[in-house]
């Protein structure tokens, strides 16, 4: 037949009729790149868990728990911030929302996959929007946290650090920088900024491919393709980061 | 050129499918929030920690099986992205628990025991 010869021509580039584990060469593809991007994460939780397990950690009484330089900090008692209650604490609700929010996206995200196997091209693109403002959210809400991170508490930290090349003595630290922080040894900032940053970045070219779908979606790319594949190779990767930040959540929030 | 389609047909909504993928969702809001009353009501330590790792693989498995739909794929495919991670993660093991403690005790770290109890080095 005249349109399966075009047709194989062109999807010989996506592994054409053979399907080695039953799944189409982009998705297997993408299935890989998960696989090695997991390993990346793993590399980034070994150096964080190695750290970690041998700082100082603190085993006094939580109630009376103070920030110092010299030990690891409980996780609790420095994320208890919250936009507008300034002086409450509320301890890891606002990580919480997060959390609530990457999982609602993934959700909306399955939705779209689901809308595309039915070729309902209204529906996926709703939910692929509503994936995208998740996204937003999300990366607002680290953009928030960030920033109170940095900026930091009311109370300062007092420890000898060395500021500009100048060892100063018994120094106020407020909030965090890439060389000393008022929550515990420098390696806690650090490792908070080097793996939330790297996990929101991979928020971010999520929300960057999701709008692409959405685009390509709206615009009946897919529909005149005659299947959604795309938006379950790109929901294949906004669900890992999804995964990932189920990880993170855990070993820096929780533990 | 890519084949174009002119007749969509819009098939009808599985009632049943969809609800499928809220209860997943539900399952994940409620293990969270399983995390969160052991975060608050046990004190922190080994158990804990045993006990969040232990939800966290719970949640993992829904994301995987269920979102990403590996699942329902073929066992070699489900094989060939499972065992990798099955061996990094004994190696994570290895690393934190055994190396991790072992550095820990060979640079002579000891943890900071609250304020009244001074640790006192004999040897200085």
């Amino acid at each position: 037949m005249a349109t399966t010869a075009t047709m194989s021509k062109r999807s010989l580039w996506g592994g054409g009729a053979v399907q080695p584990l039953k799944a189409s060469y982009g998705k297997l593809m993408m299935w890989f790149f998960l696989v090695s991007d997991a390993f990346t994460f793993s590399g980034l939780l070994i150096a964080y868990a190695f750290l970690r397990w041998s700082a100082p950690a603190y085993n006094g009484d939580p109630e009376a728990f103070t920030f110092s330089t010299e030990y690891w900090p409980i996780p609790e008692k420095v994320y208890e911030a919250f936009p507008g209650f300034h002086g409450v604490e509320l301890p890891l609700v606002f990580v919480g929302l997060m959390t609530f929010i990457l999982i609602l996206s993934s959700v909306t995200m399955v939705l779209a996959v689901e809308a595309g196997h039915r070729m309902d091209k209204k529906a996926v693109v709703k939910w692929m929007l509503w994936t995208i403002i998740g996204g937003f959210a999300f990366l607002s809400c680290q953009a928030w946290e960030w920033s109170h991170f940095i900026s930091g508490t009311d109370t300062a930290t007092i420890s000898d650090v060395m500021v500009n090349g100048i060892w100063k003595e018994n120094y106020e630290i407020f909030g965090a920088n890439l060389t000393f922080n008022q929550y515990g040894p420098p390696a806690f900032a650090a490792l908070f900024f080097f793996i939330t940053g790297f996990h929101g970045f991979h928020v971010f070219s999520g929300v960057v491919l999701n709008v692409i779908i959405f685009f390509n979606a709206a615009t009946g790319v897919y529909e005149r393709r005659g299947h959604y594949e795309m938006v379950e190779k790109v929901g294949l990767y906004w669900h890992f980061v999804d995964l990932v930040w189920v990880f993170v959540f855990t070993f820096f929030y929780l533990i | 050129m890519e084949q174009a389609t002119t007749n969509v047909q819009v098939q009808p909504v599985d009632k049943a499918k969809i609800w499928g993928i809220w209860k997943v969702a539900l399952i994940l809001a409620v293990v969270t929030g399983i995390e969160y009353v052991f975060a608050f009501q046990m004190e922190a330590g080994a158990l804990r920690n045993v006990i969040f790792i232990g939800l966290t693989i719970v949640k993992a498995f829904y994301i995987v099986a269920e979102f990403m739909h590996l699942g329902h794929e073929v066992k070699g495919l489900v094989y060939s992205i499972i065992l990798p991670m099955i061996f990094i993660l004994w190696l994570i093991m290895a690393l934190v628990n055994l190396e991790g403690a072992a550095i820990k005790d060979a640079r002579g770290i000891v943890d900071y025991e609250g304020d009244g109890i001074e640790h006192v080095d004999e040897e200085h």
